[in-house]
């Protein structure tokens, strides 16, 4: 099977020329050769060649940093060489040291373990040769999604083997902690930011004037994740806007011409860290980062992987992109080193370019077959998979029809075309055998083995290990959420308000993206663009019939709904939960430690008690995301307890949305139009 | 080679020398840079080498020093200077630049220090920074017949007349006075296309003619529209289309004498008609000058300096013209506005001088200016200085300024006008020079490992006495070399100020092959200066590839002028406009980019050439609403009825 998976794969090579597999190469010749091959990129015209001393030396000397250590040393009452000389702690734990041995190094250890790993690494062609032009052009920055480890040193070995300049990268200071690795990677282009800054005025202005100065003086392209870490479900995340509005900050102020934005897109057919994430979301800590560990993991090195898609996307020109959009004259009155708030036009910009950086690297992110198999395991009752079991034909069936969804609303869908369908999927199904199990033409889910103990198993640890196993594949179902989440969201609306007429339906589509806005990217105030992409995609899949007033469901579109309202139902039945939870609690008052482990011990109770059969209900990255959007819409608010910070709830409000969202009541006039400017 | 060794004996021992000469020059240009500084870490004589070559450098232009602007008769206050001078193109009608049958480049005329030479360097450089081809030509369409007949306003006429003041309705006159300099307006002539113009002109010879004038057209409501040396590069001069009254000229060219002269307070009344050359001239006779060197003096007048606040090139001795104005007076359809008294500085409320100095002809005509003078300097030199690259030449600028020992003059072109200004150099008359030449670009590319593709050069003038002048040269030479300046030698320096006088005669050339152009200019402060070059350049670039320029454009700037919070840039843009259907339009949107470009940068609206009607869309938000307003309400209680109708500024 494992044969005619990697044969039908090269197939697919053929049909799409775009794809090259750069391991070909490197399964061919030597890999010593590869990694002492003379490197040559040709950089951004304008930089010159900056040591990581020169850089250090150019932080430390700006205006920027100056007023904001001399505000810290009036502030706290110590002498400005002190704080410098925190400054400059902070930047020599940050620094990176890029130097081209390291990446010769990398390049030849890569090449061992990527071959092992993976099956083939595809790359699209254009987009490097666009990105080639690119870095010559302007400062460019690089904004891959973040799902496994692998990410960052798989693109730094992608443009190795390209000649294009290898990236300085943001990482987590984790990374910093692992013996000799931590060292390897900050001479490979790493540098290192804490995790949690907070407040720390000191850090951010180290942080911002380190990053400003690499886009200033453009020596090498900066990588970062706007994401802001890794995904653990394997869904887009929430851009954060911190560091993205730091690599922009250059270009607003005129210190660059331009910068240039590459979203990239990286998608795995099986990530290396499938269960680990799974735990985590239950509540169980990731191990943490270290040599020894990374050691003890090599076993993973035994496991198939797959392939690995790098889709490169068109450059983007942040000048075009922002054209109209913000007032650059705002810096003209102020001196530009000094610390200031971003107005609010500028933030607005920031937002939007982040939110629309993610959409790309969702439309440039290869899906699998299995991501479209396990959207519809999900979609069959948890009692049946661990019991009887799925017909193995039903499922080939529904995930054939499914194929021709996605690929009519646009999916980039990796599905190779000369081997037979049932291979197809059974060779994934086979990859994925630690959450699968084919026996007798039918599908089961696999727990994992009990661990031993010395008590007996509680039927809580049942729940949770049936739900770890449930997140493996919601987080590969999650790889194609952003196919069908506006339609989905569209189904649910007309399910759910009953409503026919456009206005209505809109009002409620609005409704749900606000309330969802946190689980699933949506570009700020484009919402209408969003609900006519709907019903744009409905209509084209023959699923509705849309006139100048209405939309209504045709015969055949009930299907096409049913799935779509079920891929989004578990999402609706958690936010559910812990809208009962939030009401249901006598205090009007609760504290942070106490949100999380509530939530799961609600949720466990619905589950034994089988008022609920969501098990994503129990996964903590859902159970932050509902915290998070009720303190957006600021009906939870944050408040400073005695020990710690505690969250303040607005009960009445909480019922609108749970009454809202069940259909009991249409939803509220909209308070702000949704299209904003931006 | 060849014509020595067949030559005469004698010349067999020149030719020798001049082998063996070469002889060492090829070995010495065997050894690579890297060599040398080796060398020149090893041994300390070659520092002294270094400083004597410096000292050297300025061997080819004497000592002496004379203004770059040479001219052999300037008369060009008759009343038709359009005998004289070009009718749709730039400057004197006997000085122009054209290609020879060899395809040589040649300067015509003998006014300039470039007139009558050849300039082989040109051809090249045109070529290869435009793509032009001497093959497509496009010559200027010489028809003015084009003009519609005069709207004349009849009893404003007969009165005129009885006044005796000179008039004319002929069409070469009225056309003559119907524009600046601005590309599209020369475009348009060339093309043989004219607009709106002037319905007549009038030649006042004094004051009180002009407020005889001023007076008839409030009676008779005519719009008048005053016009001095006629080198408006902001469409102040264009006759506003929508005029439907009848537009007069008021050519002041008659109003050019220095009425007198006030040796103990070094002062000079004079009319505002005179231009800038003549004034120049006229009081060197007496042993004084202004010191007011705007690129353009040796056309425009006394009366448009005043109206669009000019600045001159050497006002960091001499200062910009507010700085110069003692006194003025300006006839308004209200009256004439001037201050009781001379004195160097009052506190009497709001400056009345500023609502006439930049109020370019939109409130009355300026027609006596009192203005400072001093004594003619002793001494002159020319110096240049060469940097490694913009960006240590733009700091070492910063660092002139802040201690304030900027000379009369300091410029910073960068690399793109660098070579430009070479390809300018005039054809070398002795072997001795370019055996100089070739030294002396060798020492800097290999010796100081100078890119040449980045290198950019400073160009200053002093002024003085001779001993203030060496000493102030040391200080700013001193400054420079921290910045990695090389001293480059005078006649550098010198050729810079040149370029500045023959580089609107070049747009001409340009024109004759497909080639467009413009300069423009900001003031920004000083760290906005390099973003705001690289930011400016590279939009201009970007523009012209999206609006289908075929060719890449000359992008080019330099700084001209240091202040304590700031320089003054210059850009000049200028491209290869074969297989465009509408070339104008395209400049246009090019420059409208380009100037967003500045404003979004920090950079003002104008420093010197004024807003006219080409810069008016940005008025409000340069001087917001109120100041909007403050103008505004002059403009109506002065002239009510907007007699000087050029609707400039606002």
């Amino acid at each position: 099977m494992e044969d005619t998976s990697s044969h039908s794969e090269r197939a697919e090579l053929e049909e799409e020329p775009e794809f090259v597999d750069i391991l070909e190469e490197r399964r061919s010749s030597t890999d010593l050769g590869f990694a002492l091959r003379t490197f040559s990129p040709q950089p951004y015209r304008e930089a010159s060649p900056c040591s990581s001393s020169d850089l250090s030396r150019a932080v430390m000397e700006s205006q920027f940093l100056r007023y904001v250590v001399k505000e810290i040393a009036t502030e706290t009452g110590v002498t400005v060489k002190e704080v410098r000389e925190d400054a400059r702690t902070i930047l020599e734990e940050m620094s990176q040291n890029l130097q081209l041995g390291f990446i010769r190094l990398m390049a030849y250890t890569l090449s061992k373990v990527f071959k092992r790993l993976f099956s083939n690494i595809f790359v699209n062609i254009e987009g490097l040769n666009m990105l080639q032009q690119a870095v010559q052009e302007n400062p460019v920055i690089l904004m891959p999604n973040h799902r496994s480890y692998m990410d960052f040193l798989a693109i730094s070995y992608i443009l190795f083997s390209y000649d294009i300049p290898v990236p300085v990268i943001a990482a987590g200071i984790p990374l910093l902690g692992m013996k000799i690795v931590g060292e390897i990677l900050r001479r490979s282009g790493a540098f290192f930011i804490r995790r949690s800054i907070g407040s720390d005025k000191l850090y951010w202005a180290v942080l911002s004037e380190y990053i400003k100065t690499i886009v200033r003086k453009g020596f090498a392209p900066v990588e970062f994740y706007v994401e802001g870490l890794r995904s653990r479900t394997l869904k887009s995340l929430v851009p954060r806007l911190g560091m993205m509005h730091m690599v922009l900050e250059p270009f607003f102020k005129g210190e660059v011409f331009d910068i240039t934005l590459v979203p990239i897109s990286i998608s795995y057919d099986r990530v290396l860290e499938e269960s680990l994430l799974a735990h985590e979301l239950l509540g169980i800590p990731k191990p943490k980062e270290s040599t020894t560990g990374l050691l003890k993991a090599s076993k993973v090195l035994q496991e198939d992987y797959g392939s690995m898609h790098v889709t490169f996307g068109r450059p983007l020109s942040v000048r075009r992109l922002c054209h109209n959009k913000i007032n650059r004259c705002q810096y003209n009155l102020i001196p530009r080193d000094l610390p200031q708030k971003p107005s609010a036009d500028i933030q607005a910009c920031v937002s939007w370019l982040a939110h629309l950086m993610v959409r790309f690297q969702e439309g440039g992110s290869v899906i699998s077959p299995w991501s479209l198999m396990a959207s519809l395991l999900l979609q069959t009752p948890v009692t049946v998979l661990l019991g009887e079991g799925l017909l193995w034909h039903r499922l080939t069936e529904k995930t054939l029809w499914l194929r021709k969804l996605a690929l009519e609303f646009g999916g980039r869908l990796k599905w190779p075309a000369r081997a037979r369908h049932s291979d197809v999927m059974s060779s994934a199904a086979e990859r994925h055998r630690s959450v699968v199990r084919c026996q007798a033409g039918r599908v089961h889910l696999v727990q994992e083995d009990e661990p031993a103990r010395k008590h007996a198993a509680s039927r809580e640890d049942g729940v949770s290990r049936t739900a770890a196993a449930v997140l493996m594949l919601a987080s590969y179902r999650n790889q194609c959420m952003h196919v069908f989440v506006r339609p989905a969201i569209l189904a649910a609306a007309i399910r759910t308000s009953r409503a026919t007429r456009r206005e209505e339906l809109f009002n409620y589509f609005f409704f749900l993206q606000d309330i969802f806005s946190n689980e699933f990217i949506f570009v700020p105030g484009k919402s209408s663009q969003d609900f006519n992409e709907a019903c744009y995609l409905l209509k084209k899949c023959g699923a509705v019939h849309i006139t100048q007033q209405e939309v209504n469901v045709s015969d055949r579109g009930q299907e096409v709904l049913d799935f779509l309202q079920a891929l989004l139902q578990p999402f609706i039945n958690s936010y559910q939960v812990v809208f009962r939870y939030l009401c249901e609690d006598d205090h009007q008052v609760f504290s942070e430690r106490q949100f999380l482990p509530s939530v799961r011990k609600l949720a466990t109770k619905l589950i034994l008690s089988g008022e609920l059969d969501t098990f994503e209900t129990l996964s903590s990255d859902m159970q932050k995301n509902v915290l998070s959007a009720l303190r957006r819409l600021e009906i939870v608010r944050k408040t400073m307890g005695s020990e710690q910070s505690e969250y303040r709830v607005n009960k009445g409000a909480v019922r609108r949305i749970q009454d809202t969202l069940s259909g009991k009541i249409p939803p509220r006039k909209l308070q702000t139009p949704p299209d904003a400017k931006l | 080679m060849l014509d020595f060794s067949t030559a005469a004996p004698a010349y067999n021992l020149i030719a020798f020398i001049g082998k063996a000469v070469l002889a060492l020059l090829l070995l010495v240009l065997c050894i690579n840079s890297a060599d040398f500084v080796f060398l020149k870490c090893r041994f300390h004589y070659l520092k002294l080498i270094e400083t004597l070559w410096l000292h050297c450098l300025p061997i080819s232009s004497g000592l002496t020093s004379s203004p770059a602007y040479e001219l052999i008769f300037a008369t060009i206050c008759v009343h038709n200077r359009q005998e004289i001078m070009k009718w749709n193109g730039w400057g004197y009608s006997d000085s122009r630049f054209f290609f020879n049958k060899k395809g040589q480049a040649e300067f015509t005329g003998k006014r300039y220090r470039l007139s009558g030479l050849l300039i082989p360097g040109l051809k090249d450089w045109f070529e290869s920074t435009f793509g032009a081809n001497l093959q497509h030509k496009t010559p200027a369409i010489l028809n003015s017949s084009a003009v519609l007949p005069p709207t004349l306003n009849d009893a404003f006429v007969e009165e005129l007349k009885s006044t005796g003041i000179p008039i004319s309705f002929e069409a070469e006159d009225r056309v003559f006075r119907g524009h600046g300099h601005c590309l599209h307006e020369i475009f348009a002539l060339r093309e043989g296309k004219v607009g709106r113009v002037p319905d007549m002109v009038v030649w006042p010879s004094c004051h009180n003619d002009v407020v005889k004038i001023v007076e008839l057209a409030c009676k008779h409501n005519v719009c008048l529209i005053p016009y001095g040396g006629g080198t408006s590069v902001s469409s102040a001069l264009e006759c506003p289309p929508e005029e439907s009254r009848s537009i007069v000229s008021l050519d002041t060219s008659q109003m050019n004498q220095i009425l007198w002269i006030d040796e103990k307070n070094l002062t000079a009344r004079v009319e505002a008609g005179i231009v800038g050359q003549d004034l120049e001239r006229l009081l060197n006779e007496s042993g004084y000058c202004t010191g007011h060197e705007p690129d353009s003096m040796e056309f425009s007048s006394l009366g448009g300096w005043v109206a669009t606040r000019a600045s001159g090139m050497k006002k960091n001795i001499y200062g910009n013209i507010e700085d110069l104005v003692v006194h003025v007076k300006m006839v308004t359809p209200r009256g004439v506005i001037e201050k009781s008294c001379q004195g160097p500085r009052m506190s009497t409320g709001p400056d009345v001088h500023h609502f006439i100095m930049g109020s370019e002809g939109t409130l009355g005509v300026v027609t006596e200016v009192t203005m400072k003078i001093r004594p003619m300097p002793e001494y002159q030199k020319y110096g240049s200085v060469v940097f490694p690259n913009f960006e240590q030449g733009v700091a070492c600028l910063r660092e002139v300024a802040k201690q304030r020992c900027a000379p009369a003059s300091i410029r910073l072109m960068d690399n793109e006008q660098f070579k430009f200004g070479h390809a300018l150099k005039p054809q070398v008359s002795s072997i001795f020079t370019s055996f100089l030449d070739g030294l002396k670009k060798f020492y800097i590319t290999k010796f100081k490992g100078f890119d040449p593709n980045h290198l950019c050069v400073a160009t200053l003038l002093f002024e003085g006495n001779r001993e203030k002048v060496l000493q102030h040269e040391k200080q700013v030479y001193d400054i420079a070399a921290k910045f990695g300046g090389l001293a480059a030698g005078e006649d550098n320096g010198q050729r810079g100020y040149m370029l500045t006088f023959v580089i609107a005669y070049l747009r001409d050339l340009g024109m004759d092959y497909y080639v467009i152009g413009e300069s423009f200019e900001t003031s920004v402060p000083w760290d906005r200066v390099l973003d705001i070059c690289r930011n400016v350049k590279a939009r201009i670039v970007q523009e012209c590839k999206d609006k289908g320029v075929q060719f890449p454009p000359l992008s080019t700037c330099r700084v001209t002028q240091t202040y304590d919070a700031g320089a003054c840039v210059y850009f000049y843009f200028a491209f290869n406009y074969r297989g465009l259907g509408d070339p104008v339009h395209v400049y246009e949107q090019v420059e409208h980019a380009a100037r967003e470009e500045i404003l979004a940068n920090g950079g003002s609206l104008s420093h010197h050439h004024g807003v006219g009607k080409l810069r008016k869309q940005w008025m409000r938000d340069t001087v917001s609403d109120v100041g909007m307003g403050m103008i505004k309400s002059v403009k109506d209680y002065v002239d009510p009825n907007n007699i000087f109708g050029n609707r400039n500024l606002l």
